[in-house]
């Protein structure tokens, strides 16, 4: 049978000396997410500005949106922001905090309820009181940092420091342009978000400690070529596994935006966003740093097997 | 390489088989599940919990209204001061001022300071359960000037406590109260120091839920009814210790007049009993009653139940007394847990509420089902094509990985939500990615001109190391998630931190075990990718 080959059998791609145009441009989208961010802002859910979220599915099938809109001022709910998706017969209704402390915004839900009565059936309710969601954010923060600290010091204890923090600074890369396409997108971010959030991290790590462990073990083995040469090299070699992997990831990831309904869209479109990111920064961004940060001085490796394997060499790990 | 013990086999095999046995019941019709478990309740069955955002219901976060909680802490302190001043006769002069956490009078002369400080320190609370051995702080804090200013502050330590306790009893309460509405499986737990949290399976209508959460228990002492005694006076209730009783309709005190009930030992006995305090109003109509009636059994009420109904042994004069009943220290707590239920009635406010229609909980499931079949069908298709007869193991582990995240759940008696979906789709990217890493680089060694056996060997060798590294680091992600996320977070670290598990055995040990089976059974001359 023959056999699927994306990735052509043997590369020799000059990665490196992409990195005079991978790190301009990486920093221009850097600059560009925190504008983004500082000016635009990111468009957070009831999770973390506290309010109320209401779901409904009208039963004539039509959904009355003006009538929804005129509710929240007659109501002096405030400003209230209604989104249709999927169909024209779902919609959500979103407001903020009502002033008056925790009571207030159950209150304030209750007289929605009402209105709506009849001609839309309610399918979910969220209503988030001003003190859970300071502590979501806080929580949220902290989970971040922590992960990252935690991993630097894995990295750390796992390859040499110039390899945790050329993991650390594509990481905290992905995360920033991650954060500027929740800005420019204006996806509700919300703890699910979060969640995306960690396993950008967390895939972002893979894919870079995957590039990293190869370029250690070629390190090892070509004593003699320069550091340059020896990440085009490991790059070139992972190469097959990393188009394999982001293809196979993207498919999945597919399935959930186009098949997985409206809960989890932000969640998966922002994944995909954050694999294409990681792949990318473990190639362009991480690997060209350990040229930067000079780590053929940072002590001999001499455990390595010698010269290149011409064949029955021994199956050591 | 080649060499794979019969047991290693046998086990994993064996272990697979009982894993999709444990998934088996989650994938019945509910009608067909509930069939077989009438026909056969021997079997030990049991499905998947499923989230609230996929099964529909109602979830509502409490917090006790600590300001509320202090204020009639404060008051009933004034008051204790008060009983105890009018004791030992002292005077005082102006009135007992009351502050913001705490009381203050003025004592001007110095021997009567010296009469009340040692009475005064003693109404001083020590926090913690004396029941669990815990010894705490002191819940008053004494200052006493020159001048005869006596200031007794309430301490952070004795706050917490009793706001702790508040929580307690009001999970109690509620407990009893959304189990009256006949739902299934309601869950009702704390939450840090001052919340509760809510679950209701299946509930739509929020407004009934919340009439119930936010009334206050209602706690009565009165007669057991005395044979002859006239039907119009007496009423029939409920008896928690099993059937019903007969008492008074007349209250003798009311539950808002208990300031405080505490499970302890006697000191005689040493039997596991409960001690309870009146206010000056209580502790005066207590202290009558039980005078004039001593040797009858007295009921006391809680929420139109009859908690406990005990005799009275003597008249019980000075505001406090002792229920004794051959109580287990269980049974101590419980009963000094539901007095204080109905004595401190602490106010609750809904800080959190969410709702999720059955309608939206069922689409979520389809849609869950809908996206997890086009993934899996391009995932299965894809390591195909690329791989041919190891993509085919691939799968099979990817299967068996499945079912092994699904049984550890339901095991686990972890409960499934729509993060925790996306979390289990994830690992299957990981597991792809683990058997990717290998089969790369067999492929690699395998060009390098090595034998078919030598290349397997090196490049499951090699891309371990890879794997349990990229797999650490995850897992590190995963467990911080854990730890520090709530709710919907967590149900994805779990689901992840499972998955990153399960890989390691299903991508690595089981693929290699299955290559190794094709080796040497199938003989093959060249390498197939």
């Amino acid at each position: 049978m023959k056999l699927l080959r994306l990735a052509p059998e043997k590369t020799n791609f000059p990665f490196m000396r992409f990195r005079r145009v991978s790190y301009p441009f990486s920093a221009f989208m850097s600059i560009v997410s925190v504008l983004l961010f500082i000016f635009i802002g990111m468009n957070f859910g009831i999770d973390f500005a506290g309010g109320t979220l209401i779901e409904l599915r009208s039963n004539s099938g039509q959904a009355d949106v003006k009538m929804l809109r005129d509710m929240g001022e007659h109501l002096g709910l405030g400003e209230i922001e209604v989104q249709s998706f999927g169909n024209s017969s779902d919609v959500t209704v979103r407001f903020g905090l009502q002033p008056g402390g925790d009571a207030a915004q159950s209150a304030a839900a209750e007289k929605v309820k009402s209105v709506v009565a009849g001609q839309f059936e309610v399918r979910r309710i969220e209503v988030v009181g001003p003190r859970v969601s300071g502590e979501l954010v806080q929580s949220g923060t902290l989970g971040v940092v922590l992960a990252i600290i935690a991993v630097l010091a894995y990295l750390w204890f796992r390859f040499e420091w110039q390899f945790a923090v050329a993991a650390v600074t594509a990481t905290m890369h992905d995360l920033l342009l991650t954060v500027g396409f929740f800005s420019a997108t204006q996806l509700e971010f919300n703890t699910t978000s979060i969640a995306a959030i960690l396993t950008i991290v967390g895939v972002s790590l893979n894919e870079t400690v995957v590039v990293l462990d190869r370029i250690r073990e070629v390190m090892r083995k070509y004593k003699k070529s320069s550091i340059a040469e020896i990440i085009d090299m490991s790059i070139n070699a992972v190469l097959p596994r990393t188009i394999m992997t982001s293809t196979t990831t993207m498919l999945a990831l597919l399935a959930l935006v186009l098949f997985g309904g409206s809960v989890i869209r932000s969640f998966s479109l922002s994944m995909m966003f954050g694999i294409m990111v990681a792949t990318y920064s473990s190639i362009f961004i991480c690997s060209p740093l350990l040229i930067y940060l000079g780590v053929r001085d940072a002590g001999p490796d001499v455990d390595g097997e010698a010269a290149p394997t011409t064949g029955k060499s021994s199956a050591k790990a | 390489m080649l060499r794979f013990a019969t047991w290693k086999v046998v086990s994993i095999v064996l272990v697979s088989v009982l894993a999709l046995l444990v998934i088996v019941p989650s994938a019945l019709s509910p009608s067909t599940y509930k069939a077989i478990q009438t026909a056969a309740p021997w079997l030990p069955m049991r499905q998947i919990v499923l989230g609230l955002d996929l099964q529909g219901g109602a979830h509502v976060v409490l917090e006790v209204d600590t300001p509320s909680v202090i204020k009639t802490m404060v008051e009933n302190l004034r008051d204790d001061v008060r009983r105890v001043l009018r004791e030992e006769k002292v005077a005082i002069s102006g009135g007992i001022g009351m502050q913001a956490r705490g009381v203050q009078v003025r004592v001007p002369e110095a021997s009567d300071r010296a009469k009340v400080m040692p009475k005064l320190r003693r109404l001083s609370p020590t926090t913690g359960n004396a029941l669990l051995g815990q010894t705490g702080g002191q819940g008053l804090e004494f200052n006493e000037t020159s001048d005869g200013l006596i200031q007794l502050t309430l301490t952070e330590a004795g706050i917490n406590d009793k706001v702790r306790r508040a929580v307690d009893q009001s999970i109690e309460v509620l407990r009893r109260r959304v189990d009256a509405l006949g739902t299934t499986e309601p869950n009702i737990q704390r939450q840090g120091v001052d919340r509760v949290l809510v679950q209701v399976p299946g509930l739509q209508d929020t407004a009934k839920l919340k009439e119930i959460l936010g009334t206050t228990a209602k706690l009565e002492f009165r007669f057991v009814a005395e044979t002859g005694a006239s039907p119009t006076e007496v009423e029939t209730l409920p008896n928690k210790e099993g059937g019903n009783i007969t008492i008074e309709k007349r209250v003798m005190v009311q539950g808002e007049d208990l300031t405080d009930a505490q499970p302890g030992f006697d000191q005689r006995t040493s039997e596991p009993v409960v001690n309870f305090r009146f206010n000056i109003r209580g502790g005066q109509r207590f202290g009558e009653a039980t005078a004039q009636n001593v040797g009858r059994l007295f009921a006391i009420v809680l929420d139109k139940e009859v908690i406990s109904a005990p005799r009275i042994l003597s008249p019980i004069t000075g505001g406090s007394g002792q229920i004794s009943g051959r109580f287990t220290v269980e049974q101590a707590n419980n009963l000094a847990i539901l007095l204080r239920a109905g004595a401190l009635p602490a106010k609750m406010t809904i800080i959190e509420e969410r709702t999720v229609g059955p309608g939206l909980g069922q689409d979520s499931i389809d849609a869950g089902k809908r996206a997890a079949y086009v993934g899996a069908f391009l995932v299965v298709s894809y390591m195909l094509v690329t791989y041919g007869v190891f993509g085919i193991f691939a799968n099979i582990a990817l299967a068996i990985h499945i079912a092994f995240i699904f049984a550890a759940l339901i095991l686990m008696g972890a409960t499934l939500t729509l993060p925790g979906i996306a979390g289990i789709v994830l690992t299957l990217g990981l597991a792809v990615d683990a058997n990717v890493l290998i089969y790369e680089r067999i492929r690699e060694e395998s060009h390098l001109g090595r034998s078919i056996i030598s290349s397997l060997d090196a490049g499951f060798n090699r891309a371990f190391a890879t794997i349990v590294d990229a797999q650490v680091t995850m897992f590190v992600a995963a467990a911080i998630l854990y730890f520090l996320g709530s709710g919907p977070v967590r149900g994805f670290a779990v689901s992840l931190g499972l998955g990153i598990l399960t890989t390691i055995v299903t991508a690595v040990t089981m693929t290699r075990m299955m290559i190794s089976l094709w080796y040497r059974y199938g003989r093959p001359t060249k390498m197939p990718i």
